[in-house]
């Protein structure tokens, strides 16, 4: 990388002028003032709560221990931020960390890039050596494949909102489409999963055209408005239309994938004994964690070829200025519909792999959360940025389902506590907190698509400031 | 190496109502190849309106808007694409475009108008060599098939692209922008990147250069600067130029033909000696007394 990614040499460190006593007592007064906020918060929310006793009569149960806890914790976690050094305002601006950080980012992306590739091809593995078949299974499927779905899915929303600039608040239309194709191809005409899935990316696609052209005049709000009710529509179609789709009860039987022909299956027909291996389910996750890796990786490589072509330019420029998209001669009409309908395919492709994985759609699958959280992906890694959307799908659905396993705090809290119940408050709060941290998402730097001297990255604050 | 002065552009009757307002009435004026011709008035007298009309981004309310970028058309032809309700005409005599029938994409890409605009509209998170790549789009989506073909690194693609970055290079050269072709175009001084937009739009190659106030806010160094590089670009380059701009040092000095607006109406047309004497133009940008303004009457200024 280049010299010119260092941060301007103005920006010296303040000289540590007051002695530690001092600093010393500032922080414990920030400290005080942090667990004072949090006793307040506190106080309303958790210190009285009413339960039903044996007479079913309401009591009030105070919960102090609680609130002492949590104002507690406020005070060690604000003492320890304000006591490390560099984190104090004295020592270090913000503006200058995060040039540090975008620096250090950018020189080891690639390197990030090729370690996190690694240890994708070689996650089932690991996994299946360090835990056995067995229990290596919900990590193969319901981590992997799941991280890799949605990593899909982020990647082909990245098309449309991060590249073309276009905010689609119903990208789960496409995933429906796709997942919904397969499934009803396999189970009303026999379709094998391989020649369902270019049919599932083609009628996603096709339906991506078809939401682009009523929405061509439109941008920011109002198309974003436009896209939440078409996300909806597909929704609401698919839990109506009961004769096609069996409504809300779903499509369930759905045929699994085989290894091009072979079925994961008992007997002597099956993959296993056609290899002279014992049967066990995890041959067919881990294949299924190889297709959706292909497919990521395909949508991947095809996203960034194109930012290096005509068409992902002029995607870019019609984020930056649609106007002067067309006084250049650009058919923003063709480039747009062009956006939607890849960004489409590959939700389309994603649904097919989806309805593999699962054995059964139904419409519940396909709610507005799910396309808010493929957005969350995209604005949180970082609009435009592959890998920035790759390290959020892994943070975002890696950390929700982490967050399943917080068993062990019921010996903490207490045995009536249900820890899964506050798993997206956990995943909410800690995304306020990465976005206040990093407002352009993790990777907000933007790499040029062609360079005359030396590649060297946009500054952060240039690079699709407030576009999305 | 100028061209013979024949019409490029030809404004006919040109008329722009907004509801009731009426922001351009019966205009008619030409833009001669190999010139500089300038579009001068006071304040809200339209001109940003003929260049909305030109370049496709209004429907003009009524008029001709016909440009002929390899020679003037012979009149039987513009009579008969006229009445035919086609929008253009490729044929071996030469080509005519019907501005007033053209999407503003179309203007661009098939009749080679290119335009800037009066607020810089640069891709300004994109660097300097970027927003110069994309200005030549069409040339290479067509290299690149339907734009897909460069995904497997097609040799065509691959010549075409270079070619564009050397095209891009030599326009950052004019500009002397070169040492930041790596630069987000946002992140450049307010004079560079209107030099850079100006490049941008040279970039596609264009018949019809449209510049709304390329001047503007540029000192007198970087305005003598500019008014050397629209020289070069009319004498080395045979793009024509249409021009708006208010500072009158560099229209008097660069343009060969001057068309002044006010309130929507043509008000003087010619050279830039005759225009600086013309009193109704005076009149316009400076105001006069009211017994002047009399006389004027008399003399039928509000013909």
């Amino acid at each position: 990388m280049s010299k010119r990614c260092e941060p301007p040499a103005t920006f010296a460190p303040a000289p540590e002028a007051s002695p530690l006593r001092d600093r010393l007592r500032s922080a414990l007064i920030g400290a005080a003032k942090a667990a004072g906020v949090a006793l307040g918060l506190a106080f309303p929310l958790l210190a009285y709560r009413t339960e039903t006793d044996f007479s079913n009569a309401l009591v009030l149960q105070e919960r102090w221990a609680a609130v002492a806890a949590i104002a507690l914790a406020a005070f060690v976690v604000r003492l320890i931020c304000l006591l490390i050094p560099g984190r104090t305002k004295a020592a270090s601006s913000p503006r200058r960390r995060r040039a540090e950080f975008a620096a250090i980012v950018a020189r080891s992306r690639r390197l990030i890039s090729a370690a996190g590739l690694a240890s994708l091809i070689a996650f089932p593995l690991v996994v299946l050596v360090l835990l056995g078949p067995a229990r290596s299974l919900k990590w193969i499927d319901s981590y992997g494949i799941q991280i890799l779905i949605y990593m899909t899915l982020g990647w082909g929303l990245n098309i449309v909102v991060g590249l073309a600039g276009l905010l689609d608040l119903g990208y789960v239309a496409f995933y429906a489409v796709g997942a919904y194709s397969y499934a009803l191809l396999s189970t009303n005409f026999g379709w094998s999963f391989w020649a369902s899935l270019p049919i599932a990316g083609l009628l996603a696609a096709l339906w991506g055209v078809a939401l682009g052209f009523p929405v061509l005049r439109l941008r920011g709000d109002y198309l974003a408005i436009v896209t939440l009710a078409f996300g909806e529509i597909i929704r609401i179609v698919l839990t109506n239309w009961t004769d096609l789709t069996n409504g809300e009860a779903g499509v369930s039987s759905i045929p699994r994938v085989s290894f091009f022909g072979l079925p994961f299956i008992a007997g002597p027909e099956g993959f296993a004994a056609h290899f002279g291996l014992a049967y066990s389910p995890i041959y067919r996750v881990i294949f299924l964690f190889y297709l959706a890796l292909a497919l990521a990786l395909l949508t991947n490589f095809v996203t960034l070829r194109l930012r290096r072509m005509p068409l992902g330019r002029a995607w870019e420029a019609l984020r930056e200025d649609e106007i002067a998209c067309r006084s250049l001669g650009i058919n923003t009409v063709a480039v747009k519909l062009a956006a939607f309908a890849l960004g489409a395919l590959v939700g389309g492709l994603a649904g097919a792999v989806f309805a593999a994985r699962q054995g059964f759609v139904s419409p519940s699958s396909f709610t507005f959360i799910e396309s808010a959280t493929i957005l969350a992906i995209v604005v949180l890694g970082g609009a435009g940025s592959q890998l920035g959307v790759a390290l959020a799908a892994l943070f975002i659905i890696g950390g929700s389902e982490l967050l399943r396993e917080l068993d062990w705090l019921q010996h903490i809290v207490g045995e009536g506590f249900d820890p899964t119940q506050y798993r997206m408050l956990i995943i909410g709060f800690a995304l306020i907190v990465i976005m206040n941290w990093k407002p352009r998402g993790l990777i907000a730097n933007r790499t040029p698509s062609v360079f005359l001297a030396e590649p060297r990255l946009a500054a952060p604050a240039l690079a699709e400031e407030g576009r999305v | 190496m100028r061209a013979p002065h024949t019409a490029l552009l030809s404004v006919e009757h040109l008329t722009m109502r907004f509801g009731g307002v009426i922001a351009i009435d019966d205009l008619s004026f030409t833009a001669a190849r190999g010139e500089i011709t300038a579009l001068i008035g006071p304040n809200g007298a339209g001109k940003t309106t003929v260049f909305n009309c030109v370049t496709g981004f209004y429907k003009p309310s009524a008029g001709r808007l016909a440009l002929t970028p390899s020679g003037a058309a012979a009149p039987e032809d513009l009579l008969a694409l006229t009445q035919s309700g086609r929008r253009f005409s490729e044929t071996a005599s030469g080509e005519i475009y019907l501005l007033e029938r053209m999407a503003d994409f179309e203007i661009a890409q098939r009749g080679r108008v290119a335009r800037t605009f009066q607020n810089i509209r640069l891709f300004a998170g994109m660097t300097a060599l970027e927003n110069l790549i994309v200005a030549q789009h069409n040339a290479l989506m067509a290299a690149s098939g339907p734009g897909l073909w460069g995904l497997f690194g097609l040799p065509s693609h691959r010549a075409r692209q270079k070619a564009a970055i050397e095209t891009a290079k030599y326009w950052l050269e004019q500009i002397d922008l070169i040492g930041r072709a790596d630069d987000p175009a946002g992140a450049l001084p307010y004079g560079a990147q209107r030099r850079l937009e100006i490049a941008r739009a040279m970039c596609a190659r264009p018949a019809l250069l449209c510049l709304d106030e390329p001047a503007a806010g540029l000192n007198p160094r970087e305005s003598a600067e500019l008014a050397a590089l629209l020289r070069a670009i009319r004498d080395e380059h045979a793009a024509s130029i249409l021009l708006i701009e208010h500072d009158m040092s560099v229209v008097m000095e660069i343009s060969d033909h001057i068309v002044v607006l006010d309130y929507g109406e043509k008000i003087a047309d010619g050279a830039p000696s005759a225009i600086r004497k013309d009193p109704k133009v005076i009149k316009a940008y400076l105001g006069v007394d009211d017994e002047d303004e009399v006389d004027l009457a008399a003399s039928g200024t509000r013909a």
